[in-house]
């Protein structure tokens, strides 16, 4: 087996200098063209936000990382709970799982107020909202994955007198394990973006600033500079989940499955 | 231990009848083959042996009394049934040697026990040097010893092949008949062979009998007669051609 080798010429570099360049067309069009700072700011400038106000973006991406990984963790613990649940009859199924669709669907711009309302002001009502943001992704593919283990070893877990409970534990849960990942890589994403969102709906209110509230401030006091810088260091930080979830599938993967070559 | 079914009917969900009428018995230690085409209720008839399945009608005897492991029963050093599938089947994310320690694990056997058992039924199949591969690093015809392997080694008395060998290619399969022959000559446990082709049955079983399609029934059945030693070069003389003359006679009538 093959360790992943990131090769920085060959792996870094081009994406770097893509990056680069667009920059540098942006800042040129955005200088030439003369656009308002009120319209967009210049990549410089932003930089220069990262640069000036690190303590407060920091002090904002700690609360913001706080609620969305709370959110996230949660979601995994939850979501795969729920699958192994669902899985085990299709009465259950039946009874439950067009509920769990509400997750999916249900409008958080309108919840999040009510969160607030409900259980109290802090980072702890913003994680709920990442929670239902990001947990149906990880019930719907973990149980995707639960339902189809292979028929064969199923039979043969019979055969051999094995219980319930160890063929979810040595079978369906390994066989699934591709999945419930898949799923945790679209939560990620997403309980940022719910973090976010709760974080807009909240506002000031709640104590501690996050990343939305700063985005939300940045807009209403025309500083885009620090807005934008926000909102980068919001994906900085969906990415970051994305790629602590990537580590954790290619460690338990890499042997077996193609998906980790 | 042997096996006798009567009147076996087989009906499922959608009103298809799979098997219908199946009288067979096989005796303690004998090597039966199962010919027929594809859809002939074979394999229904094999989960129905294995009691992974239940007639609808008929009765199933397998003698010693033992259907695998009962349910919440304490480990008794061996699962008498053991069921080879059409593919390898193995658990993608186990080395060789802990797919093939599997039943015994879920029998509860010691770990000690284990570890032997599944090194020597591993040897038996020729894969020692393979213990600690994984399945996606072997070839097909390796990953079907292991699951040869994984079926030996809780020493079975009632061994089950649902057409084993059939993704393989012509030189492989060859190949792991004689070795599945040697283990039955080895072991003497009873084996039912279930195939589609008429010179693997010749080639390793003491019988054949011939089902016809849908429902399925048994046409025809008789020994093969061919000496216990079963050289490789066995398949081209003209008591082999013999033999399989008598089966295709029977496919013909049988409608395949």
């Amino acid at each position: 087996m093959k360790k992943p080798r990131i090769d920085f010429l060959s792996t870094i570099l081009p994406p770097a200098l893509v990056l680069l360049a667009a920059l540098a067309a942006l800042e040129a069009y955005l200088r030439l063209a003369h656009v308002h700072r009120y319209m967009m700011p210049l990549p410089s400038s932003i930089g220069m936000a990262l640069l000036n106000d690190t303590d407060e973006l920091l002090t904002a991406l700690g609360w913001t990382a706080l609620s969305a990984v709370g959110g996230f963790a949660a979601s995994a613990v939850v979501g795969v709970a729920l699958a192994i649940v669902l899985s085990a009859s299709s009465l259950i199924r039946r009874a439950f799982y067009p509920y769990t669709i509400f997750f999916q669907t249900v409008p958080i711009v309108a919840i999040a107020p009510m969160l607030l309302f409900w259980i109290g002001s802090g980072p702890f009502p913003v994680a709920v909202c990442a929670f239902i943001v990001s947990v149906f992704p990880v019930i719907a593919n973990t149980l995707a994955g639960l339902m189809s283990t292979d028929p064969a070893l199923v039979d043969l877990f019979r055969l051999y007198g094995a219980s319930p409970l160890s063929a979810m534990w040595k079978l369906r849960l390994p066989s699934a394990l591709p999945s419930i990942l898949t799923g945790l890589r679209i939560a990620a994403g997403l309980a940022v973006i719910g973090t976010v969102v709760a974080e807009f709906l909240v506002g000031q209110s709640m104590g501690k600033v996050g990343l939305g509230i700063l985005v939300v401030d940045g807009i209403h006091q025309a500083h885009l500079d620090i807005a934008f810088a926000a909102v980068l260091l919001a994906s900085m930080l969906g990415l970051m989940i994305f790629a602590a979830v990537n580590t954790a599938a290619w460690l338990s993967l890499r042997r077996w499955h193609a998906s980790a070559k | 231990m042997g096996v006798r079914l009567r009147a076996v009917r087989r009906v499922f969900e959608n009103d298809v009848v799979a098997i219908d009428g199946i009288d067979l018995d096989v005796a303690p230690g004998e090597f039966a083959a199962i010919l027929g085409p594809s859809g002939c209720g074979k394999s229904t008839l094999l989960r129905l042996i294995a009691g992974l399945d239940r007639p609808q009608g008929g009765t199933i005897e397998i003698d010693s009394s033992l259907s695998a492991v009962p349910r919440g029963r304490e480990y008794e050093g061996r699962a008498d049934i053991a069921y080879v599938f059409q593919d390898a089947h193995l658990l993608p994310w186990r080395t060789v040697l802990h797919n093939v320690a599997l039943p015994l694990e879920l029998m509860h056997a010691t770990q000690s026990h284990r570890m032997l058992a599944a090194r020597q039924a591993i040897e038996q199949v020729g894969l020692a040097e393979a213990v600690d591969r994984y399945p996606n690093q072997l070839s097909g015809g390796q990953r079907m010893r292991v699951s040869l392997a994984r079926a030996m080694v809780t020493d079975p008395k009632l061994l089950l092949l649902d057409e084993p060998f059939a993704a393989l290619d012509e030189i492989t399969r060859q190949k792991l008949d004689e070795q599945l022959r040697q283990l039955w000559l080895d072991r003497g446990m009873t084996v039912l062979f279930v195939t589609h082709s008429t010179q693997e049955a010749v080639f390793l079983a003491q019988r054949a009998a011939v089902m016809t399609r849908r429902p399925g029934k048994i046409i025809h059945d008789a020994r093969i007669d061919l000496p216990i030693d079963r050289p490789a070069l066995i398949r081209a003389t003209p008591a082999f051609a013999r033999e399989m003359h008598a089966i295709y006679q029977s496919l013909e009538k049988g409608g395949a």
